[in-house]
């Protein structure tokens, strides 16, 4: 059965896109990520323009992302504080990035542009995970091992304008929180990803949080940064496709939960160990595309 | 209004009475433009020039087409998977036809729109998008059928007075943009648009029967462009055109795809918002859900 959606002037199987979405939302219950860096290409590959993809996408964020912010605000494992920080610096990023990515569209540009980022970021993150992984798991093995104390200063809390963050216990400047914000903003409007891939090692290795409050608090700032720029490329580009985002969130909704019951059945190790192995799949997918010869050289655009 | 003017050229016509007429589901009948002046304001402007053209060269047996459309207004719905329309007609002579074979060629062809074609070129190992060229008006859909191969039913010069086969079609919109006849840019339009199944030629589709009745089927595909769709009939000897006949049929949008559609281009900050609230409303309602199944 084939829809046509509105936005995207093209006609999709129903079928297909309920099965995207259930796969996406398989993967993003068993690894606890948002699975927009795995939906967003393959939007791609069935033909729905990027401009409305990568619109779209933001749109499912916030349902995703809203439904895991209600379990951590139950658990009150949210640091409200610096989530505004966080938002703040989100919120100047997505208004840049939505700019640039009308930019990038105009040039001819924006194909590429999206590719080298999920190829740099996915390379560089799938790489320090599975090493991560890998080294966690010889631990595991090592009887001997003793975790090495966290550091609670790390260069930047040096910084001025400092802040006192209560939840996550901590006093440290303002400016790295308000920075990786902005960073993850540019990153979710250009790339249609919630970002939290690239925000939960940020926090955790860079601004030294706890790590009981950094999902909590990653959703809390994805959640309202993804709604600013849901309404921002509807407002500038009009890429949002209420259809797409419907059917897909459908299948999104379900494949979570099918998702979260078989995470909870796979060792926690082995699990990061295939999360990784993904994340570097796709990156190197991506980065055969870029290289290899294309059988068709011209492109076509409105 | 147009009807109306049908109507009445159609009763004021004791010719047209006595040659065969399929009757479409639709759109009845309508005689070609060539026929006379009465019938100008009923036809397209194009068909207007081509008509007058036609009307030059006169043949000593004259024939004109009388044709119609199973559809002249195609709805864009929620479930829209493409269509087809049944494009039929008849040839209407005062004499008896003269020898020699008679061909037919339907061409419908979508909207207008400029595209920018960009070609990829490899730097620092990957492809990259680096010359582009804007086409400032390419056909978004264009479908042709014919009783025959082109190449040997329509001659070159007819072909370049009437814009019939598809490089034709394109090569005026590039050359209009100063590009050359055989750009790699235009031909590269329409070899993806090809590829797309967006351009479609078919040689020997038209079914034309004792030299007056002709049908042919064209398929029009799920991802088609809203606007208004040309259908231009020609009819030919020896290559040449002896009559030209064009119908518009509507694209249009309609329900819930229209509503969407008028919203997000109309009232954005409304339709942003409005999809927030669906996302936000399904994210609490699958959260809610799921844990009353857990606890359960």
């Amino acid at each position: 059965m084939q829809s046509y959606l509105p936005i995207a002037e093209v006609s999709v199987s129903i079928f297909l896109l309920l099965g995207l979405g259930t796969t996406v939302g398989i993967l993003s219950g068993m690894f606890g990520v948002g699975g927009g860096f795995i939906l967003t290409p393959l939007l791609f590959m069935i033909g729905i323009p990027p401009g409305v993809a990568v619109g779209t996408q933001g749109n499912l964020i916030v349902a995703s992302s809203f439904s895991g912010m209600l379990a951590h605000l139950r658990r009150k494992t949210v640091d409200f504080r610096m989530g505004l920080v966080l938002l703040a610096g989100g919120l100047v990023g997505s208004a840049v990035g939505v700019r640039l990515f009308h930019l990038l569209t105009a040039l001819g540009q924006v194909d590429l542009v999206i590719k080298l980022a999920y190829v740099l970021l996915l390379g560089i993150i799938g790489a320090l995970m599975l090493v991560e992984a890998l080294v966690a798991l010889k631990r595991r093995k090592d009887k001997n091992y003793k975790p090495a104390k966290r550091k609670h200063h790390s260069w930047v809390h040096g910084w001025p304008i400092k802040m006192r963050f209560r939840t996550s216990k901590l006093y440290i400047s303002a400016i790295p929180p308000f920075g990786i914000g902005i960073m993850v903003g540019i990153l979710s409007a250009i790339m249609g990803v919630g970002g939290g891939f690239l925000m939960l090692p940020a926090m955790i290795y860079i601004l030294g949080m706890p790590t009981k409050v950094v999902v909590g608090t990653s959703l809390f700032q994805i959640t309202f940064m993804s709604a600013f720029t849901t309404v921002l490329q509807a407002v500038e580009n009009q890429t949002v496709d209420l259809v797409l985002a419907f059917i897909l969130l459908i299948g999104g909704v379900i494949g979570a939960q099918i998702g979260t019951r078989i995470g909870e059945k796979i060792k926690a190790d082995t699990l990061r160990i295939l999360l990784a192995a993904m994340v570097l799949g796709i990156a190197i997918k991506l980065a055969f595309g870029l290289v290899l010869m294309p059988s068709e050289l011209f492109s076509i655009a409105f | 209004m147009l009807r109306i003017l049908v109507a009445i050229f159609l009763l004021a016509s004791p010719a047209l009475a006595q040659t065969a007429q399929p009757q479409g589901p639709t759109a009845g009948p309508i005689t070609s433009p060539a026929t006379g002046p009465a019938t100008a304001p009923t036809t397209a402007p194009a068909a207007g020039k081509a008509g007058a053209g036609a009307g030059t060269d006169h043949t000593p047996a004259r024939e004109t087409v009388v044709a119609g459309l199973s559809q002249n207004r195609i709805s864009i719905t929620a479930n829209f998977d493409g269509t087809g329309i049944l494009i039929f007609g008849a040839v209407k002579r005062t004499s008896p036809p003269p020898t020699g074979p008679l061909d037919v060629i339907i061409a419908v062809s979508g909207p207008e729109r400029a595209v920018t074609v960009r070609k990829k070129e490899r730097i620092a190992g990957i492809w990259v998008n680096r010359d582009s060229r804007k086409v400032s008006s390419a056909p978004t859909f264009y479908a042709i059928a014919s009783t025959g191969p082109l190449s040997r039913i329509l001659s070159k010069s007819e072909d370049m007075r009437y814009k019939i086969t598809i490089p034709r079609m394109v090569e005026e919109a590039a050359a209009a943009d100063g590009l050359s006849n055989l750009d790699e840019f235009a031909t590269a339009v329409i070899r993806i648009r090809k590829d797309n199944g967006l351009y479609v030629q078919r040689d020997k589709a038209v079914k034309l029967s004792d030299e007056t009745l002709f049908d042919t089927q064209i398929a029009l595909p799920a991802a088609l462009v809203e606007g208004d769709y040309k259908a231009r009939i020609f009819l030919l000897r020896e290559g040449k055109v002896l009559d030209a006949y064009t119908r518009t049929i509507a694209v249009r949008k309609v329900g819930m795809e229209r509503w969407i559609y008028n919203l997000a281009h109309e009232r954005p900050l409304i339709y942003g918002l409005l999809s927030l609230a669906i996302a936000i409303f399904a994210g609490w309602l699958a959260s809610t859900v799921f844990r009353l199944l857990r606890i359960s």
